[in-house]
């Protein structure tokens, strides 16, 4: 493993001193705890006297349900409680985006695995075995499993202005809402709307369903309040969209609805959706007793919402000297049976769906559909992996068509600052996307694998299943870049609170950061530790645990919390700072401008005055809470798609050096290198770790992750045969950290998480590509795929 | 759900004639899967993992008695130069943890088409050794297998140890998965030539309801080894190429999630070609077993 670099040189990027500042590779307050098995995820949970929750879900994708007979269940000795929908005394439906999925089944099931029923008992066992005696007696439609089907559009639009061609299907049971089977079409709309180009090439792209895998099961446990309110502890994404959606259902006022993060084992945009969370304050509320749910992993695969598989077709004009001219796109997401983030997702494909790349003439119709196949929503990446596929691929296609290298091809055609994007919106920070490719050019590639007698099987497509000793291998080297939104977009409010609290405890300077932010994994706690103790001139940094005692700070997705809660624990610390310097000020008769906080004392440059925090404080706490906004963006045009959309564009691209059996369509991916723009590496181990992580997670979708759905059923929830990179499957990387820095951001600082995750998948086909010569339309390649069969 | 530690093999084989539905668990590594996704629900569970008996190897009558009890950890360590192709098949299962604690027995008696010891039992010819308060049997492996998941073995046996001849000339063992470690086999192939009998043995897994040979393969090459047993002379790519068909062609696949009926006969025709190519390769450098 390579140490990154981190360029452009010049001034030393961190401020140094101890506990670990900005720019630091501060240590993670968790992760002791966690690398020794003793951190406390959300399955830890416990309380003696507390019952298990347990979900009865449907077995069909689709049916409606004539009746439910709770009672066998209730007879079962240790059972507590039985409930149905007929129990949510608030609305029966939540959603993120859009109230249209049931709490609890009302008369139609829509998915298979939807919730049907609950059960607490004091053994989990107990409430499994009664849930199965709940009879339900369902009337079972037959579902509706393609997306572009339930649209009425089996066959490809011929990319015309016209949705009206979105007709839905007649039949009465395949309307799956009231409102019909459109989830969102978003139209894109630039320049000459009939253009024309020399070389035009044209593919149809398709992308299998990819599961976040999180390791840590959806759990949490809800405890009844003194107060009749309920206190929840749970493993999620953001508290207060979980806790509006709570108090939503159980028709209650946030003051009674209250959330604690517990251990988060991943999250990845997975537990952005409820899972169990009403379930179990239903529960706790109706047997006045702690309670108690976890997933198992099977459950977990049905809990969860999933990345939206996709079909595409792509159309791209260029002139001969290989500069685009135009690209029509026809891009459809299948969100499934409820609307979840479907909106929103829709949002990101179809603005960013043709890649980092300066494009005159635009038509792009992107369309998110629902049907009875597993509901779709947020995973990292976000409507912009699925579509990176099928825009990379063609500008392959393209360069193929043309005799132009495709690194060349994508440099020529590349955004830079002040270049306009499909939707019309300006670049106004760096995006050095040329410069990202032509770094991983300059990168060494790795040596050629031993073969034949000297072999050594982990080095070769199969690993030590021992298929090969070099025979049908050849190796292929691809490149893809990808660049993603960060934060919210589309005119979202979107906001983080901090309060942080600066006082003097046993003679040490202590400062505490509370916010809701969720610690999912990523190592925010951690940043804002680095953040306090470099803005307060403090070591000591206490992270608060993350509840809903303090104001929402927005969702840990979208690569967000660094950017808008680091801004607003930035925000916040400024404000706190600002009245300690101001007390100091009285006490030295200097004006504030010339003081600073450093070593726990307020020390000015010029007179070297240095004063402990102890004598400005004494036994005060000085308290600030900030509600910090990144800069507004706007709603986009519903005819065109034109607008200033989104605050800021993470940059990444991937280089991959793949050995493929082409006999037995075995892949070896020998090395991934990445290049990224992050504007400011916050914490650079961390960065590190978020590139690995996503580059593994688009690794995985290109040859092996995919949730098989047949007929809404799917076939491999487990990880049996749901397949996730191993050691073997994830090689040595080379990584290269930029920061030039976003002028409008917190330290001019860039989301990080999301972009390996979109540019490193498309890499790697093009590397299978071109070592098979093969088109590779689909993903996850299959060893089918590769060999015919 | 109750649970027996027998101490001794006379205990265990007790226990498992008073309790016909106990479910015996080794390694746990299948049984433990079985519980925790609620496929299994056992009254009583039998851990034979005090038996000492079960533990051991050692030979007689010339053959491997691999005790039912022995991890893959041990086979790859301790019998790698005997059994090559059950260290190889062994070096593919699961992941270090699996190898730990999973066993050859515990693999006979689920008895999956997909499980990787028995392409490489098959080949080698193996006996599994199965016993009962009623007494001991020797049962021929390849008769062992009686449909998916479904063995030889009766409701109040147990298998005591597998017999493997230990190797007389090369041994392979390949298995197509869809990642590069810890996967199941989409299809899987073990060879043995046996120098001494002037014979080969072959064993295909997951590419039909039960683990199998392929005997019309067997006997191709076997006559076209006839003369080259004793000149070692190179093996025409033709003879290879067509023992992978016959190979193949003694499969009987199906289109399932880890992959489809087509491509598990291809799949098994390159597998057997490479691996005779290897092993052949092997045997004419003077492969020192068989020198
Ligand atoms: C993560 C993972 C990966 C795996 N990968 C592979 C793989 O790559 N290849 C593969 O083939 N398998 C794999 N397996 C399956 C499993 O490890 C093997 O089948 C293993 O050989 C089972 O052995 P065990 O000792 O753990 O059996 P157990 O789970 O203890 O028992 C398995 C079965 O055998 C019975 N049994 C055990 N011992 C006896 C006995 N002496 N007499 C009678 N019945 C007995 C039990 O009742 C049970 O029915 C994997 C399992 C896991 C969990």
């Amino acid at each position: 493993m390579s140490t990154p670099t981190r360029t452009p040189a010049g001034a030393p990027s961190s401020v140094g001193g101890p506990g670990g500042r900005i720019g630091d590779d501060a240590q993670r307050p968790d992760g002791v705890l966690k690398v020794r098995g003793e951190f406390a995820y959300a399955s830890d949970l416990w309380m003696d006297d507390m019952l298990w929750g347990v979900t009865l879900r449907s077995p069909h994708p689709y049916a409606r349900i004539r009746s439910v007979d709770v009672g066998p269940a209730l007879a079962v000795p240790g059972v507590h409680a039985v409930l149905t929908s007929d129990d949510v005394p608030g609305e029966k439906v939540y959603g993120l985006e859009l109230a249209d999925q049931p709490v609890l089944a009302l008369d139609v099931v829509r998915y298979q695995g939807e919730p049907v029923a609950l059960v607490a008992a004091d053994h989990p066992d107990t409430a499994r075995r009664a849930a199965a005696r709940i009879v339900v007696d369902y009337d079972v439609w037959e579902p509706v499993t393609d997306a572009r089907a339930a649209l009425g559009h089996p066959t490809w639009n011929q990319v015309h202005d016209a949705p009206a061609a979105v007709t839905e299907l007649s039949r009465e049971s395949a309307h799956l809402h009231p409102h019909g089977n459109l989830v969102r079409h978003l139209k894109v709309r630039k320049g000459d709307p009939e253009p024309t180009a020399d070389v035009v090439v044209v593919g149809e792209y398709e992308v299998g369903m990819q599961d976040q895998a999180f390791l840590g099961p959806e759990s949490g446990l809800a405890v009844p309040g003194e107060d009749g309110g309920v206190d929840l502890y749970v493993a999620t994404q953001w508290l207060h969209v979980d806790q509006r959606q709570i108090c939503s259902a159980l028709a209650m006022p946030p003051e009674k609805v209250r959330l604690t993060l517990a251990g988060v084992g991943g999250a990845f945009g997975g537990r952005e959706d409820l899972s169990m969370h009403v379930h179990a304050c239903l529960l706790a509320l109706h047997t006045g007793k702690p309670v108690k749910m976890s997933y198992n992993r099977e459950e977990s695969f049905f809990g969860h919402v999933h990345r939206h598989p996709a079909t595409m077709r792509y159309e791209h004009g260029a002139t001969r000297d290989g500069d685009l001219v135009y690209v029509k796109a026809e891009i459809f997401l299948d969100g499934g049976a409820y609307a979840s983030s479907t909106p929103a997702v829709v949002g990101n494909a179809g603005t960013m769906g043709l890649g980092p790349y300066v494009v005159p003439n635009v038509h792009v119709d992107c369309y998110g559909a629902y049907t009875n196949n597993p509901p779709c929503g947020a995973m990292r990446g976000f409507g912009s992996v699925q579509t990176a596929f099928a825009y990379e691929a063609q500008m392959d296609a393209l360069a193929a068509e043309l005799g132009m290298d495709p690194v060349e091809l994508r440099c020529r055609n590349a955004m830079e600052l002040g270049s306009e994007t499909p939707t019309g919106q300006v670049v106004d920070s760096p995006a050095p996307v040329a410069e990202l490719l032509r770094r991983l050019v300059a990168m060494p590639l790795p040596p050629e694998p031993a073969t034949g007698d000297d072999v050594d099987l982990r080095h070769m497509p199969g690993g030590v299943s021992n298929t090969t000793h070099g025979e049908g291998v050849r190796r292929g080297v691809g490149y893809a870049v990808a660049y993603k939104n960060v934060a919210f977009s589309e005119g979202f409010d979107d906001y983080s609170t901090a309060r942080v609290r600066l006082e003097v405890v046993g003679g040490e300077a202590v400062a505490t950061v509370h916010t809701a932010a969720a610690e999912v994994g990523q190592g925010l706690v951690t940043v804002e530790q680095q953040i306090a103790r470099t803005e307060l001139g403090v070591d000591a940094v206490v992270v608060h645990p993350k509840d809903t005692a303090v104001g929402s700070a927005g969702s840990s997705s979208a690569s967000r919390q660094t950017y808008v809660t680091g801004g607003a624990v930035k925000a916040a610390c400024e404000a706190v700072r600002g009245r300690v310097l101001e007390r100091a000020r009285g006490l030295v008769g200097r004006p504030a401008g010339d003081l600073r906080l450093d070593g726990g004392k307020v020390v000015s440059d010029l007179e070297g005055v240095a004063l402990p925090l102890a004598d400005v404080l004494g036994d005060d706490a000085v308290e600030e809470t900030v509600e910090w906004r990144h800069r507004p963006t706007q709603a986009l045009d519903p005819d065109t798609g034109q607008g200033f959309a989104h605050v800021q564009y993470a940059f990444s691209a991937h280089r991959a050096v793949v050995d493929v059996d082409t006999e037995l369509g075995l892949v070896k991916v020998v090395e991934m290198a990445c290049t990224q723009d992050v504007g400011k590496a916050i914490n650079p181990q961390a960065v590190v770790g978020q590139i690995q992580g996503g580059t593994a997670q688009g690794l995985g979708l290109a040859v092996m992750e995919e949730i098989l759905v047949r007929d809404g059923r799917v076939q491999n929830p487990s990880f049996t045969d749901y397949l996730i990179p191993t050691v073997l499957d994830m090689p040595p990387m080379r990584i290269e950290v930029l920061e030039y820095a976003d002028p409008h951001a917190p330290y001019g600082l860039r989301g990080v998480g999301e972009a390996p995750n979109i540019s490193s998948g498309p890499a790697v086909l093009a590397a299978i590509r071109q070592a098979t010569g093969l088109p590779l339309r689909r993903v996850p390649v299959r060893p089918e795929h590769l060999t015919g069969t | 759900m109750e649970f027996l530690q027998p101490a001794t093999w006379e205990e265990a084989l007790e226990a498992r004639a008073a309790s016909r539905d106990a479910v015996p668990i080794a390694g746990g590594t299948d049984v433990m899967v079985g519980i925790n996704f609620g496929r299994l629900r056992p009254a009583l569970l039998l851990d034979l993992t005090r038996v000492p008996e079960l533990q051991q190897w050692g030979t007689d009558d010339g053959a491997v008695r691999l005790g039912a009890g022995v991890p893959y950890a041990r086979v790859i360590t301790e019998l790698g130069d005997r059994l090559p192709g059950l260290a190889m098949a062994a070096r593919t299962i699961g992941s270090p943890q699996i190898r730990n604690r999973g066993t050859v027995g515990g693999n006979l008696a689920t008895a999956s088409p997909a499980g990787d010891a028995h392409p490489a039992l098959l080949a080698a010819g193996a006996e599994v050794e199965v016993a009962s308060v009623r007494g001991t049997r020797r049962i021929p492996v390849a008769d062992f297998y009686r449909g998916v998941k479904r063995s030889a073995l009766a409701d109040d046996e147990l298998v005591a140890a597998v017999r493997i001849p230990p190797r007389t000339g090369p041994q392979q063992y390949s298995k197509i998965g869809t990642r590069n470690a810890m996967v199941i086999a989409v299809a899987a192939f073990g060879l043995a030539l046996h120098p001494d009998r002037r014979a080969v043995g072959t064993g295909i897994g997951s590419a039909a309801p039960t683990p199998r040979r392929a005997p019309a393969a067997e006997e191709f090459l076997a006559g076209e080894l006839d003369g080259l047993w004793e000149s070692r002379a190179e093996l025409p790519p033709a003879t290879a190429a067509r023992f992978g068909e016959l190979v193949a062609g003694a499969a009987a696949p199906i289109d399932d999630v880890r992959g489809t009926a087509r491509y598990r006969v291809h799949a098994l025709s390159v597998m057997a070609r490479r691996t005779l190519t290897w092993a052949w390769a092997d045997y004419r450098k003077g492969d020192p077993a068989c020198a």
